[in-house]
């Protein structure tokens, strides 16, 4: 089998005909991903997105999709950090009810039982559904067009109006050498309320190009945070679209640890009047990690409210990648848009690259953003060091209080104590 | 406690401090006088261990251990500390977490187990109540928004819970009405006993007043030039420094 983009095309025209949902719509996004390529491949086109963040290495990875597992799933998943609460199991790129914990058996036959009883939302397989949705434009996203080509799995959580279904964890583990592509639909009914945990974790060298399509009602309320921490090989991408009706949130908060290479991609659109999107992030990135953050915010109805605070702390010879845009249409008026990328050089060879991008459209808009770059503070080192705290310690000190800005927009305490661990287990496999 | 002998300094090629020789017994109070840019904070900062300075000459044992080897965290092991003129702001540091993490870190160097958060907050509340510190300064990030009496005070609140064997008090009166220097004193004269010794930089005769000390020196362009009893002070708040420059020139 080929490497690459020619690697992708020939598998999928190898199993397409036992691939669920609409034929039409993959044999488009192979169209798209024939003509495009992966970015920084050597057949693909320069694609002014993919400016900073090349696939090079990707395409000339070989993913073996038939191999057999090679590290046990059990082992880790009993090595995350999980929360006592429902969760969402896939390996490998498949639903594996019998590592879920659940509460509607009929949903899921083989789930296990939830400690948090709720029966407030649903889960069905895109397997048995395939729900492609309507936000996405693989012509313009190769990787989203990888996915709607290839996606075979996934999950479509649906939380009906009026309901609060409290914390669902969607948890992501790979075994094996591989290639997948996910593809998980999430409906909040109007005023309806979830706390979406995705965790991404593995070992190997393997690509995850996960799509989520998100649809926020008018007035529900998403709270959505990633914890991606794959393997020192593995390739992570995802796309997410969120479309946030009137007065709804989507609130989402990323924190990027793993992976060899990392790209996050958001496109939040607010289209119903006093809607709002929070994109908050944070790279800690260490070695030759790679972690690209993009974000594409449209204000297309009035008086919405986006908010993005994305920090990146960069060891080694890493390099951090921001991509912000803020699309202001014509009649958005009284868009409130703030944008700040922040990175924390540790080393003299990490690097960061920050895009902002303003398109406004609109006369009556409040849209600004900033970016910094710096080292730790020599006087704040010696302060806390003339203080007796170890320069080690001291260092674990002051890169917390820079994440602390980002970490305290996450407002329930149970998700940001959570975060703050895995902050610190990054800290110390650091120092170790 | 404190032997400094030949002391030479440079900060980016530019000597600082030319020859400094300086005895503190144990259990003795010693204040540093003199002009502006005579080299004052430049000694509390070699002392305590700063980077950007450079040793050119010269030693500085703490009792009988070589201070100018360790790293900073080490000398405020050892017993040292340094109250700064300009205390440092930690943004997103929480003070109570910040002084817990810097007893806690002097307590394990001393072989003494670490106080968990609720027998911390139980020390450090009756501390801040002595020196007349609102509870809410323990909840606040390290020094942001603090007045500049605050930041005073709060440097003062960490000697005490710190309990060092030698204190450097640079200017630590600066900037505090009457009040505040007279509770600025009681908190370092609770610290007095044999055991405990201080060097307190400071322009002014004032906090002296408080916090009398066995000796007193005046530096000027990096070197001592006099050193005397708690009266030199009082001479030297009369008559200023122009006779002792005069003299050295």
């Amino acid at each position: 089998m080929s490497t690459g983009a020619a690697g992708f095309l020939e598998r999928y025209d190898s199993v397409l005909n036992a691939l669920p949902g609409d034929s039409a719509l993959r044999a488009a996004a192979a169209d798209a991903f024939r003509t495009v390529g992966l970015p920084g491949g050597t057949r693909g086109r320069p694609i002014e997105a993919w400016k900073y963040t090349s696939l090079r290495a990707l395409a000339e990875t070989k993913f073996h999709r038939d191999a057999a597992p090679r590290h046990e799933a059990e082992t880790i998943l009993a090595n995350l950090p999980l929360l006592d609460a429902p969760r969402i199991v896939f390996v490998d790129g498949v639903l594996r009810a019998d590592l879920s914990v659940m509460l509607a058996p009929s949903v899921m036959p083989g789930a296990g039982p939830a400690s948090t009883p709720s029966s407030a939302f649903s889960v069905a397989r895109f397997a048995d559904q395939a729900d492609f949705g309507t936000l996405t434009w693989p012509d313009r996203e190769p990787m989203v067009a990888l996915n709607t080509m290839l996606a075979e799995d996934g999950a479509i959580l649906h939380v009906p109006a009026g309901h609060d279904a409290g914390i669902v964890q969607l948890i992501s583990i790979a075994t094996s050498d591989a290639d997948f592509h996910p593809r998980h639909t999430i409906r909040l009914g109007e005023n309806a309320r979830l706390a979406l945990v995705e965790i991404a974790a593995g070992q190997g060298a393997y690509l995850l190009n996960t799509v989520a399509e998100i649809h926020v009602a008018d007035g529900a309320a998403l709270t959505h945070v990633r914890l991606q921490n794959e393997a020192a090989m593995a390739f992570h991408v995802s796309t997410t679209y969120a479309d946030v009706q009137a007065g709804g949130t989507y609130d989402s908060f990323t924190l990027n640890i793993g992976a060899r290479l990392c790209r996050t991609e958001v496109h939040a659109q607010l289209s119903g009047a006093g809607a709002a999107a929070h994109l908050n992030a944070a790279q800690l990135l260490v070695g030759s990690q790679h972690g690209d953050f993009t974000s594409v915010v449209s204000h297309t109805a009035p008086n919405c409210q986006s908010r993005q605070t994305v920090k990146n702390v960069l060891a080694g010879r890493s390099r951090g990648v921001f991509q912000g845009r803020i699309e202001v249409a014509r009649g958005a008026q009284k868009t409130d848009g703030y944008q700040m990328n922040q990175a924390l050089l540790l080393s003299p060879h990490a690097e960061i690259d920050t895009k902002p991008e303003l398109e406004i459209f609109a006369d009556d808009v409040k849209c600004s953003h900033g970016a910094t770059v710096g080292e730790l503070d020599a006087d704040q080192m010696f302060y806390l060091r003339s203080r007796g705290v170890p320069e080690a310690e001291a260092r674990a000190i002051l890169v917390r209080a820079f994440l602390t800005e980002a970490l305290d927009a996450v407002t329930d305490e149970t998700i940001r104590a959570w975060l703050e661990n895995a902050v610190a287990g990054w800290w110390e496999k650091l120092a170790a | 406690m404190l032997e400094i002998r030949g002391l030479a300094a440079a900060i980016n090629e530019k000597p600082i401090l030319k020859g400094i020789d300086l005895t503190v017994p144990d259990g003795e109070v010693h204040a540093i006088m003199g002009p502006n840019g005579s080299g004052k904070s430049t000694l509390g900062y070699v002392l305590s261990g700063r980077e950007d300075y450079a040793v050119t000459a010269g030693s500085a044992t703490f009792n009988g251990i070589d201070l100018l080897d360790m790293e900073p965290e080490a000398r405020a092991a050892a017993g040292l500390f340094l109250a700064f003129q300009a205390p440092i702001e930690l943004p997103g540091v929480n003070n109570a977490n910040f002084l817990r993490t810097a007893l806690n870190a002097i307590r394990r160097s001393r072989g003494e187990s670490e106080l968990d958060a609720v027998q911390f907050l139980k020390l450090a509340r009756a501390e801040a109540k002595r020196l007349a510190m609102p509870d809410d300064m323990l909840k606040r990030n390290v020094n942001v928004g603090f007045s500049g009496g605050e930041k005073k005070r709060n440097e003062v609140l960490q000697m005490a819970l710190l309990r060092p064997k030698l204190a450097i008090l640079d200017e630590t009166d600066s900037g505090l009405d009457i009040d505040a220097l007279k509770i600025v004193a009681d908190g370092v004269n609770a610290l007095r006993g044999p055991e405990f010794s201080a060097l307190v930089i400071t322009h002014h005769q004032r906090l002296l007043d408080h916090l009398v000390p066995n000796r007193v020196h005046v530096l000027l362009n990096g070197q001592i030039v006099r050193s005397g009893g708690p009266e030199l002070a009082k001479e030297l708040e009369k008559r200023g420094y122009g006779d002792l420059i005069a003299e050295a020139a």
